[in-house]
């Protein structure tokens, strides 16, 4: 086990272990976002902010997911510079004209920089002005959690005036694409890195993946939207 | 007969390793569509001697796809326009009277041109000389049916076994990765009763050895199995990721 992780599959594996738990918070991210679709009150959302807040599995994985985020970005940033150098810097003048290769799969590491660029700013928008400088926005509110009277922070009225301008709208519908490409080609290669596929998984890992991504990316983009057009006061 | 090719051919030229190449413009006249591509090279070069220049160098030997010594980068494309077959199967009637072709050798850091078109390949020797072979003392040909092998073992085996190493794949790869070929020699041994008694060793020493000549990382594009002139598959290289961890975790 030694080197593993110095060994071209060692980096694939990292990047194929990280990109799953990735995976698995934005499939818990879009379940409690999804909440804002439903509630105009806000409730709901402020219920599932406070659980989320406060749960101690939560707690924990918080800087496991920082970590996660991490290894994914710095291995695949260490990937891609080995990877242009292993390509030599004689380039084909007559150009690239292989056909049936999924354009995400060539620009993961630029798709992955939009992704960065956009999380940098969520971060500042929410997880920082909850966790760390707090906002006006934020003041304390009186939910009903299965039946007892409990005082939350309302985070729904921080995401509802975050989302009544128009730019950030369309900055989290770019985000959303971006990670929806990401993840079309992102899904079915970290069961191909785990050596989790052949040739008939293979076909049905890409169409889950790619089913998986859209309904990622589209459900990003509507609860954006949604926000900006149906749920301002 | 009247429909002969006449072609502008735009070639890489590079007196050795350390000189620093040039793209050369010929033209060609008179070129038949029934010709293979390697045949309209040699006639280039017949013309080039009897010019008195020096003819181009370019990687040739069986002619029939199984040796994997030519490797041209033709039109945007290891191998040329056509799938499945090596360049000295690319026919001429492929292409159409007038047109331009871009003939370029391999390119890849692994692959350091040696001279015109020719490069240096001999990485593929020394991952194969790491453990692309089995020790076994296999004694006198044991009858057929000695030891049972599942059909499909043996089919994947023998589909993994007709890689030729032309290096295609490496040409193809966006990030200059062996992984199909080294995937393909430890998938055709790995599958076999008799290759798996080295397994272990086998996948470890070649990925090794890959990752020590500089070839890139794989990213799973696939543009490889696309241009590879066996059709080798990438689910070999699913193959070789696990018999790698596997073979590290017993570490």
């Amino acid at each position: 086990m030694s080197n593993l992780f110095c060994s071209s599959i060692g980096k694939k594996l990292l990047m194929s272990l990280s990109g799953l738990f990735l995976i698995t918070f934005l499939v818990i991210h879009l379940t409690v976002n999804s909440l804002l679709l439903f509630d105009g009150s806000g409730d709901l959302f402020n219920a599932a902010a406070h659980f989320m807040g406060t749960n101690p599995l939560i707690r924990i994985m918080e800087p496991l997911l920082g970590l996660g985020f991490f290894v994914h970005i710095l291995y695949g940033s260490l990937l891609t510079a080995q990877n242009n150098k292993a390509r030599g810097n004689d380039k084909y003048s007559s150009g690239n004209k292989t056909t049936e290769v999924m354009w995400a799969s060539k620009n993961m590491w630029v798709l992955g920089l939009t992704i960065l660029a956009f999380l940098v700013v969520h971060i500042w928008q929410f997880y920082v002005k909850m966790k760390i400088t707090g906002d006006p926005l934020l003041a304390h509110t009186v939910i009903d959690v299965a039946g007892v009277e409990t005082q939350v922070e309302n985070a729904y009225a921080l995401v509802n005036a975050t989302f009544s301008q128009l730019w950030v709208v369309i900055l989290y519908v770019l985000g959303s694409l971006g990670l929806a490409l990401h993840l079309t080609h992102g899904f079915w290669s970290a069961f191909q890195s785990l050596g989790a596929s052949n040739d008939i998984w293979r076909k049905r890992l890409t169409v889950v993946g790619v089913v998986f991504a859209w309904v990622i990316g589209i459900g990003f983009s509507i609860i954006a939207i949604a926000q900006f057009l149906f749920f301002q006061s | 007969m009247d429909n002969n090719l006449s072609l502008t051919l735009k070639i890489w030229r590079q007196n050795d390793a350390k000189a620093k190449g040039r793209f050369e413009t010929y033209s060609l006249d008179k070129v038949s569509p029934d010709s293979s591509f390697l045949e309209m090279m040699d006639i280039l070069n017949e013309q080039l001697v009897n010019e008195d220049k020096e003819p181009l160098a370019f990687d040739h030997d069986c002619r029939e796809g199984i040796c994997g010594m030519c490797s041209l980068y033709i039109n945007g494309r290891p191998h040329g326009p056509d799938d499945d077959i090596t360049t000295c199967q690319l026919h001429m009637r492929r292409f159409k009277d007038g047109e331009t072709i871009t003939i370029e050798p391999w390119r890849s850091a692994g692959f350091p041109v040696i001279k015109d078109l020719i490069v240096n390949r001999s990485g593929f020797d020394q991952i194969i000389a790491a453990g692309g072979y089995t020790s076994v003392s296999t004694g006198g040909v044991p009858d057929a049916n000695a030891i049972p092998i599942p059909k499909p073992d043996a089919d994947e085996a023998m589909d993994a076994a007709s890689c030729i190493g032309c290096g295609a794949c490496v040409a193809a790869c966006k990030n200059g990765s062996a992984m199909l070929f080294v995937s393909a020699k430890v998938s055709h041994l790995a599958l076999l009763p008799q290759g798996k008694v080295e397994a272990v060793r086998r996948a470890k020493s070649m990925v090794s050895k890959m990752d020590e000549l500089g070839f890139g990382n794989c990213t799973n594009t696939g543009a490889c199995e696309v241009e590879c002139p066996k059709g080798i598959s990438i689910a070999n290289i699913a193959r070789l990721n696990r018999e790698y961890l596997c073979a590290k975790i017993q570490d």
